[in-house]
């Protein structure tokens, strides 16, 4: 099997699935609990919290625990904006964003009242700080902007951002670190960021963890209400065995990060061959992350592709997974070309530390195979 | 910038005379144990300076290490050029633009070790001072009082330059001073009383007092991390854990109840005492400010440190709760200390302590009951652990 689908979701460490089972089993105890057993519980909630904390070079008390993507970013935004109501009601993103920023923002748009300005890409699936800086206005209460696209694979130009909000001590900073963790080092300190979201299953962790960084200060408007663990950001009782697996995943993906130069050679050899190819037309752009090269197939169907691969056990995405069952066009590269033939027909190889040039040189192959026989059925 | 070595001047060592060298042997094995994981550093002592040899290391992560050693007034990180006046011309210039915007005025001091130099002091003074001045923007001369002096030392091997310098952390060397014991509580106050008696140079180490059931294993894990805190300035100390519930059970069935306090805290001195003559300490060092409890009024210590001749030190005696709180904050400690657990000194606290408790009373009272084995048992059955900043971390490491 060849998985190239990595910002889908990654394998999980064989040692972080170790320590989910061994504090499951031996530390069961809850936080809160006053007993010895909440005490060990606790001990290594706190542990797991400062290993991350060291990892992110931020404080301790800035770092919480969450289920993933989606909730990290829902708790950024919306419990930021509903406790800014009062200074505000314009919010500032892209066109580009993950799903569960874009609806999220939609939502505070329909339904509470927002109003939201979505920036525009360029053809390298950039946002523009000029355009930012036009949009932003005395009311503006939060800017949200991804690191790195997940579609595409482009780099968003979040330490210009910084700079920039830094004249607008009104607009709280909110960055979607998700796919960008683990592999593109961020400063959240020097970049000005007062939120970050980031999922551990993107970098070899569990489904169902994730961490959310709120500088200190910031006060969020709780969307649970509960026992108040986690500050009160994140009520419900914490995931001892999950935090723990975060800390670990974080590690151990920082540490492949620093030992691997593999990614970048792997992903030059796909980008060129993948180029060569007739009928291939390269969607990310070239200063994009090494691991994740997007193209499209005008005129073929990017689902049949898809299942053309995984015949030869090969395992790549059309777009991104979360929206990829919706049947529609990719939003990132339509954004970008405003080619709707172009964003109906993209395929998005994602790479993690572990792939070879070797699988790299089979998946190339076997696309040049795919694309010539889909190309004369099709006709 | 890619520098050559750090010079580290020692500051208030300096005026000492004879014991100098062992004030420097203990600054120079501090350098040597927060640079250990890099391997290509070396270090050298003279009389008057120290050289941290960078071979090669990045300066940054040694330059942020180097700033929290006690002993040290300042120090500047230096580098190497040849000997040519194309190549000090364009370092220097590298070096000005490095520093842009934290300098306005400056001046060049050149010395010559070496005599055959072809250019003079005077010379190399001007080519360089007129090079910066020529191509960086918004600076000037001013050799009396300068925002940067760049210091420009020409030697036989090579040309040795130094400008910025960054302050040290003060103090003198830990350990230079002689070993005292902490009395460590978990509250703000006595981590910010460890940590400015290291800093005047004593060896540390801490005594907690555990009462289990009334206190938690919690309350002692917070000690442990406020040791461990305290440890990344020296590396490790060691942490003696009492049992103290014997005791304090026997004081709240003997003792009047406004004046439990009173003798709980002069058993807890006498515990100590006890520790530090079996490890050799010289004094005992509380984080006691004057006035801030019952405890802590003038009467209240009277009454409480009648039962030693030990020197009790007080580093925070005259400071307010402010002070306190903004270095526990520096040091990291006040996280710590806030977290929400009782403690021995919280749990067993009388409505209604007396602040002006008498000796006789106190003394009158305690004479009814026998403490001596009490005392005994708990100096015998006190727990010893060394803490480190590395063991914490160590510890459960497969989870990690």
């Amino acid at each position: 099997m060849i998985y190239f689908d990595n910002s889908a979701t990654t394998k999980p460490y064989r040692e972080v699935i170790e320590s989910f089972v061994k504090v499951s089993e031996d530390y069961f105890g809850n936080p809160s609990s006053l007993h010895g057993l909440g005490a060990n519980a606790e001990k290594l909630l706190s542990q797991a919290r400062k290993q991350i904390a060291g990892l992110l070079s931020v404080k301790e008390a800035e770092v919480f625990f969450t289920s993933g993507g989606t909730e990290g970013n829902n708790i950024a935004i919306k419990g930021s904006v509903l406790s800014r109501s009062g200074r505000g009601k314009h919010i500032i993103t892209t066109e580009i964003e993950h799903a569960s920023v874009r609806a999220a923002c939609e939502q505070l748009e329909a339904e509470f009242g927002f109003e939201v300005t979505f920036l525009k890409p360029d053809r390298d699936g950039k946002i523009s700080p000029k355009d930012l800086k036009e949009a932003l206005r005395e009311d503006t209460i939060l800017v949200s902007v991804m690191h790195v696209n997940n579609e595409v694979g482009s780099i968003q130009p979040i330490e210009d951002i910084g700079a920039i909000l830094k004249e607008y001590p009104n607009a709280l900073f909110h960055v979607d670190h998700v796919q960008g963790a683990g592999k593109i080092p961020l400063n959240l300190k020097n970049s000005g960021i007062d939120l970050c979201t980031l999922s551990a299953h993107k970098f070899h962790g569990l489904k169902g963890t994730g961490i959310i960084f709120i500088k200190e200060g910031i006060r969020l408007f709780p969307l649970f209400s509960g026992g108040s663990q986690e500050s009160g950001i994140r009520s419900g009782t914490e995931n001892v065995a999950g935090a723990v697996s975060v800390a670990k995943a974080l590690r151990m993906v920082t540490e492949d990060r620093n030992s691997n130069n593999r990614l970048k050679e792997v992903n030059s050899y796909l980008r060129e061959s993948l180029d060569a190819i007739n009928g291939i037309e390269i969607n990310s752009p070239a200063e994009a992350v090494s691991h994740i090269l997007n193209f499209s197939l005008p005129g073929i169907k990017s689902e049949v592709f898809v299942h053309a691969l995984e015949e030869r056990n090969i395992y790549v995405s059309t777009t991104s997974a979360c929206s990829s069952r919706k049947k529609s066009v990719s939003k990132t590269v339509y954004s970008m070309f405003d080619s709707e033939e172009r964003a109906e027909s993209t395929v998005r190889i994602s790479l993690s530390y572990q792939n070879t040039l070797q699988e790299a040189r089979a998946v190339v192959q076997a696309i040049a195979e795919t694309v010539s026989k889909l190309k004369s059925v099709m006709r | 910038m890619k520098y050559d070595h750090i010079l580290i001047r020692y500051g208030e060592i300096s005026t000492k005379k004879r014991n100098r060298k062992i004030f420097v042997d203990r600054l120079k094995s501090h350098i040597k144990r927060a640079l250990k994981d890099f391997e290509s550093i070396q270090v050298e002592a003279d009389r008057d300076r120290m050289y941290v040899y960078l071979n090669g290391t990045p300066h940054e992560e040694v330059v942020k290490r180097i700033h929290g050693i006690f002993g040290i007034q300042s120090f500047s990180p230096a580098f190497k050029i040849e000997k040519d006046a194309e190549a000090m011309k364009e370092s220097i210039l590298r070096y000005g633009e490095s520093l842009k915007g934290r300098f306005t005025t400056f001046k060049i001091s050149a010395r010559r070790a070496d005599k055959e130099f072809s250019y003079s002091t005077d010379e190399i003074n001007h080519m360089l001072g007129g090079h910066l001045l020529r191509n960086l923007e918004g600076i000037k001369v001013d050799v009396k009082n300068p925002d940067l002096n760049i210091r420009v030392e020409v030697r036989q091997e090579a040309v040795f330059v130094t400008g910025e310098v960054i302050p040290g952390a003060g103090g003198l060397p830990v350990g230079s001073a002689g070993r005292a014991m902490l009395m460590l509580s978990g509250g703000i106050d006595s981590p910010v009383a460890g940590f400015l008696s290291l800093k005047r140079g004593i060896e540390l180490e801490c005594i907690h007092f555990h009462s289990p059931p009334f206190t938690s294993e919690r309350s002692k894990q917070k000690v442990v991390d406020l040791t461990e805190k305290l440890s990344k300035v020296c590396g490790s100390i060691k942490l003696h854990v009492v049992p103290f519930t014997a005791i304090q059970e026997l004081i709240q069935k003997q003792i009047p109840e406004n004046y439990t306090m009173t003798s709980t805290r002069r058993l807890m001195l006498k515990v100590a005492d006890r520790i530090r003559e079996r490890n050799d300490g010289l004094a005992i060092i509380t984080g006691e400010s004057l006035g801030q409890v019952a405890s802590q009024t003038l009467n209240s210590m009277y009454a409480i440190n009648e039962v030693t001749a030990t020197p009790v030190l007080r580093p925070l005696i005259t400071m307010d709760k402010t002070e306190i709180m903004d270095i526990a904050r520096d040091i990291e400690t006040l996280d710590i200390s806030n977290r929400p657990y009782e403690d021995c000194c919280t749990v067993f606290t009388p409505s209604n302590p007396k602040t002006k408790p008498k000796r006789e009373k106190v003394n009158f009272y305690e004479s009814f009951v026998d403490f001596e084995s009490l005392i005994e048992e708990a100096v015998d059955n006190t727990e010893i652990l060394t803490i480190s900043a590395a063991s914490s971390a160590e510890e459960d490491s497969g989870l990690f």
